[in-house]
């Protein structure tokens, strides 16, 4: 078993290994790929910077079709179909969108979202598909508005700190129900309630997938791409350098996700001057020929087609429910939760997990079911206790709801720091439960 | 299409030839004295309709503007020029927010009502995804100067093939009257009571004439509407701007100076003489870049043409 030094920049690449175990690859373009033979040693120093750790070492599967070999305007949707290639999070994601038919993108950068912006940038380069790289994330957002309005499917993103720039643009296409994709490669977790209650102005909500590894991610870029058309509506991504980074093999599929209304509502200008044409706003006042709803009914149906969405969309993942202990977690943070709970499953204790794919809608009532018998319910998240409010309004009794996540950033504040690691989530599951002492 | 035709009205009372000589003093005659024809199918004696009163792509003549306001002359000639170029039925307009946000339910053209001062923007968006279509903005000196100033400039640069209609009135209107980036100096609102003072609140932004300096540029006036010539030479601004647009010469602006009586807080008929005096005294009238042979002023380089200022 050859060891394989690990270095820094490398590592937080390394530590979603021990959970996931999918192949994966330490530098670009000369990567082997490293299948962990065991958990990663705890890092004595806290930090980390590198470590000898055992490996299989392998040569990279084949990648018959490189991306980089077929970048540009002529990528053709489904060309990759049962292939499997070796992307990061990013390069699968902006080539699940091209494949979902995104025609636009507009960003700028800044970590960890900067992949997914180069990524886009490098495929979307001809006239029928476009990215721009916007001067900033207000004028990408309103670009990917302007975009969308015509009927196109449009996306644009950031992370947190640039999402919250963009919170005008995510209520202004809520209010003037623009279909609209928005990525968030977040830093950490702490985007939770940004990304589910939002900052904008008036009654609306914004369906929030968040994915738990790229494969999933991939599935999720389609499906908002159809729920924002579906419903008219933004939709939001939310990943992490985890899910932007971590390059895996993966598959491209384009699944069939169903009919959609036809965009009748969309502007393409050739209604002018027959008295037919076409007003896109908040207010939805229509044409004095054609007259529309008016602000009051208009933000009263929004509002009612948000209810409906908050019944019928909601998703989540559930393992061994009404276990003495159930662990709530989301996105990458559950894959370390899972693995914990495997472990701590093989040495007899009775624990379960569930995971809200859909952060908003939450699954309310699935959470409430899943945790009826359940002694204990914890709530892992990697920021200062957000889901946990969303928890406490689901489950029936209270008083069983433990937080045991914390606020955990790096020595750059960009990516997860120690807590996000397999023995510290194993550690504060068992401090919770009182069951520390016992083992 | 259900439009109505306003009804050919006569010119009204007080300029009617016979209304001031027809006092109860003039001579009896054999017919009876018309005061006032109200009869809208007999039009007045010696009147001759020379053009339909309104735009064929306004599609009500109601609105809500003040009395001695601008806004409907500029947007009027907005209308005429798309109609005349014949582009009403591939052009999407986005309109900022200010008092010309009253028309977006009136113009017999696509619009995009977007986020203050984010129109060019989401002007861009619109271009990329349909190159085929005549795409602009109508934008207030708030919307554009104050608000937006990062989105017009760089769309400019962008070199965007759009057309960005600045109507300028110095004030925030829509609010009541309130001091802009592009209020000028000395001028009283509601946030500059004893007038813009550069030592409290600095100076105005001439946002043409920054823009005109920028490549990617194909063509930037600026015009006025407080007098028949500046109306009839503004309209040619907006023509050539749109016929650059089609060209494909890149970004163009066409900055109209408009009249706000209620805003600049004189009466109605004083704000043509206020917006000639004190808006265009500061922001002189022309083409400032991409000016070609028929230029009133200058003669730019086309698109990424520069003006020098001395030229104006």
């Amino acid at each position: 078993m050859p060891a394989v030094l690990i270095e820094s920049s490398d590592l937080f690449r390394c530590r979603i290994e021990p959970v996931a175990r999918h192949s994966f690859i330490l530098s670009k373009g000369s990567a082997y790929a490293l299948q962990c033979e065991a958990p990663f040693p705890p890092r004595p120093d806290g930090r980390g910077i590198h470590g000898e750790i055992p490996m299989t070492v392998t040569q990279p599967p084949p990648t018959p079709d490189a991306p980089s070999a077929s970048a540009g305007a002529g990528i053709s949707v489904g060309s990759d179909q049962g292939t499997s290639l070796l992307l990061s999070g990013s390069e699968a994601v902006a080539r699940a969108s091209i494949d979902a038919g995104c025609r636009f993108f507009a960003g700028y950068p800044m970590s960890p979202f900067t992949n997914l912006l180069e990524s886009f940038s490098k495929l979307m380069r001809g006239p029928e598909r476009v990215c721009v790289a916007a001067e900033s994330e207000i004028e990408g957002a309103n670009m990917a508005i302007g975009a969308a309005a015509t009927g196109a499917r449009a996306a644009t993103g950031s992370c947190g700190q640039g999402l919250a720039l963009m919170q005008e643009a995510i209520a202004e296409s809520a209010l003037n129900e623009t279909p609209l994709v928005f990525f968030n490669m977040a830093r950490s977790q702490q985007d939770y309630f940004q990304a589910t209650r939002g900052g904008g102005w008036g009654d609306y909500r914004t369906i929030a997938l968040a994915p738990k590894d790229v494969h999933e991610a991939i599935e999720h870029t389609h499906l908002l791409f159809h729920l924002a058309d579906l419903y008219r509506v933004p939709t939001l991504f939310y990943g992490d350098h985890f899910i932007a980074h971590t390059e895996v093999g993966v598959t491209p599929h384009v699944p069939d996700l169903g009919p959609l209304p036809p965009k009748d509502w969309a502007l393409d200008g050739r209604a002018g001057g027959s008295g037919r044409s076409k007003l896109h706003w908040t207010w939805n006042m229509g044409k004095v020929l054609d007259p529309g709803p008016g602000p009051d009914a208009h933000w009263r149906a929004v509002a009612a087609k948000f209810d409906e969405i908050r019944r019928l969309e909601r998703r989540w993942e559930v393992d061994h429910p009404n276990a003495d202990v159930m662990v709530v977690s989301f996105g990458t943070a559950a894959g370390f939760v899972e693995h914990v709970a495997r472990e701590l499953r093989a040495e007899g204790l009775s624990i379960g997990t569930f995971r809200p794919i859909t952060l908003w809608p939450f699954p309310e009532e699935a959470l409430a079911e899943a945790t009826e018998d359940s002694r204990h319910v914890l709530v892992f998240e990697v920021n200062a206790g957000q889901m946990v409010d969303d928890v406490r309004l689901s489950v029936g009794d209270r008083s069983k709801i433990r937080s045991i996540g914390g606020i955990s950033a790096d020595e750059s504040g960009l990516r997860y720091g120690a807590l996000l690691d397999v023995p510290a989530v194993r550690a504060r599951i068992l401090a919770a439960t009182g069951l520390e002492a016992a083992r | 299409m259900t439009r109505t035709e306003p009804p050919a009205t006569p010119a009204s009372p007080s300029t009617l030839p016979s209304a001031s000589a027809s006092t109860p003093t003039s001579t009896p005659t054999s017919t009876p004295l018309v005061l006032l024809d109200t009869d809208p199918s007999r039009p007045p004696a010696g009147a001759q309709k020379v053009a339909s009163a309104s735009p064929r792509l306004l599609q009500s003549t109601e609105h809500h503007f003040c009395s001695g306001c601008g806004e409907p002359v500029a947007l009027r000639l907005l209308l005429e020029v798309l109609d005349e170029l014949g582009v009403a039925d591939r052009a999407i307009g986005v309109v900022g927010h200010g008092c010309y946000g009253g028309f977006v339910t009136t113009m017999d053209v696509d619009i995009l009502q977007c986020l203050h001062g984010r129109a060019p923007s989401c002007a861009t968006g619109i271009r990329r995804m349909r190159p085929e279509a005549v795409v602009f903005t109508i934008q207030g000196d708030g919307d554009m100067i104050n608000e937006g100033l990062q989105e017009v400039l760089h769309t400019a640069a962008r070199g965007e093939n759009v057309t960005c209609v600045l109507l300028n009135n110095g004030v925030f209107g829509d609010t009541g009257g309130h001091m802009t980036a592009a209020t000028v100096v000395g001028q009283r609102t509601k946030t500059s009571l004893e007038g813009r003072d550069p030592a409290i609140h600095g100076y105005p932004i001439a946002v043409a004439d920054m823009i005109a300096g920028l490549s990617g540029v194909g063509y930037v006036a600026r015009g006025a509407v407080h007098s028949g010539p500046g109306i009839t030479t503004t309209k040619r601004m907006l023509r050539r701007a749109f016929e650059r647009q089609l060209a494909g010469a890149g970004f163009s602006l066409v900055e109209i100076l408009t009249m706000c009586p209620t805003g600049w807080f004189v009466p109605a008929a004083q704000g043509g003489t206020y917006s000639e005096q004190q808006l265009a005294g500061a922001y002189p009238l022309g083409e400032l870049a991409g000016g070609g042979p028929a230029g009133q002023a200058t003669a730019g380089g086309g698109a990424g043409g520069r003006v020098d200022a001395a030229a104006r």
